[in-house]
């Protein structure tokens, strides 16, 4: 479990090293989850590496941990909404119009894209 | 002590047990109210503590920073998290790799429609430039989209805020919005709510069906990868 909870934290910490070392102009924990994809894959190619938190479904499990509760990590960011008082009355209708328009637009264009071109692909392959 | 409740209050209230005993406390209680509701899509656990807790914090006079000494004990696995969505992908690579070409082509279109819907609505709504750029990454779980934010000099908690707004709004439309236009492939409807509401949608994409909240965490992580690049590209072609 701890061993686990480190090497996560150890993919995230390499992976702000690597941002901030290089300037990019990405997260940090993004490279820490490519990182640890890398590392499981890894674990399959090579023996060597099964050991500690990558042997018996140990990070695995504490990632399912984390991840269960989703949720609940976004809570103390959204209670943020309490600074923001004097924007949301003067610009909360909009911002709230916004954001729902947006995510209505992107719900229907991801299922329509991906609906339309695994059709393509069937057909693609029905094809002589 | 007993003397003087007010002096506790005053001790209590500075110190960060009892508004992480707050945040866990009523997230608790609004996740089984949700559950006792079948998981009804406005019964969001995240949207009842956010009014409820933000209420709590008016009523006693309590800052958000008295607040966060608390609660960021919770807001810091936020990072952790995002690493820890490599385990889904990983474990559904075979999945992942069968619908590989709809997916790419989804997650390209979906994530340049995420991003350039609200920064072309913002502008047309005549939000202030400060705003926009704080709600371009709202499609994504909070954790990168407050470190694009951050990268933008843009306001963080703004990005939060927009994220957890935009996510709670994906997972209430999600369900009627699909049954409506007789969507039924369940691997299409995941993958969608994933790109468009990250972590909240993919928890109700989880009730709905087991094969939608794959999709829809799959779509979650790797869209944590191309908003990141986007983003700051989208941001110097589309806002003025």
């Amino acid at each position: 479990m701890i061993a686990s909870l480190s090497l996560i934290l150890l993919c995230q910490l390499a992976g702000e090293v690597f941002v901030r070392g290089l300037s990019l102009p990405m997260p940090g924990p993004v490279v820490g989850l490519m990182l640890l994809l890398l590392l499981l894959l890894a674990r399959d190619r090579f023996a060597d590496l099964a050991r500690g938190p990558l042997r018996g479904d140990g990070v695995e499990n504490a990632s399912r941990g984390l991840l269960a509760n989703l949720s609940l990590l976004f809570v103390p960011a959204g209670v943020g909404v309490v600074q923001k008082l004097d924007l949301i009355a003067a610009h909360g209708i909009a911002i709230a119009a916004v954001l729902a328009i947006s995510v209505v637009v992107t719900l229907l264009v991801t299922v329509a894209t991906f609906l339309v071109a695994s059709r393509l692909l069937v057909r693609g392959r029905g094809a002589p | 002590m007993s003397e003087n409740p007010f002096s506790l209050w005053v001790y209590l209230s500075q110190s960060p047990l009892l508004w992480l005993t707050v945040t866990l406390l009523t997230y608790a209680v609004t996740d089984a109210v949700s559950l006792r509701t079948q998981r009804h899509p406005l019964a969001n656990p995240v949207l009842h503590s956010m009014w409820i807790i933000g209420a709590f914090l008016l009523l006693t006079g309590t800052s958000y920073t008295t607040y966060f000494g608390g609660a960021q004990f919770v807001h810091f696995l936020l990072g952790p998290a995002t690493v820890a969505l490599a385990v889904p992908l990983y474990e559904n690579r075979k999945v992942v790799l069968a619908a590989i070409l709809p997916m790419l082509a989804a997650l390209v279109v979906g994530s340049v429609t995420a991003v350039a819907s609200v920064v072309l609505l913002a502008e047309a709504a005549g939000l202030p430039r400060g705003v926009i750029l704080s709600l371009a990454p709202k499609s994504v779980t909070a954790g990168v989209a407050m470190g694009i934010s951050e990268s933008l000099h843009a306001d963080p908690s703004l990005t939060a805020v927009a994220v957890v707004l935009t996510g709670i709004m994906g997972a209430v439309t999600v369900t009627p919005l699909m049954n409506r236009v007789g969507i039924t492939d369940f691997r299409a409807r995941g993958f969608a709510v994933g790109v468009a509401a990250h972590g909240i949608g993919t928890a109700r994409a989880f009730q709905v069906d087991a094969v939608a909240g794959v999709f829809a965490g799959i779509a979650m992580s790797l869209n944590a990868l191309v908003t990141s690049l986007l983003v700051p590209l989208a941001v110097t072609l589309l806002v003025r």
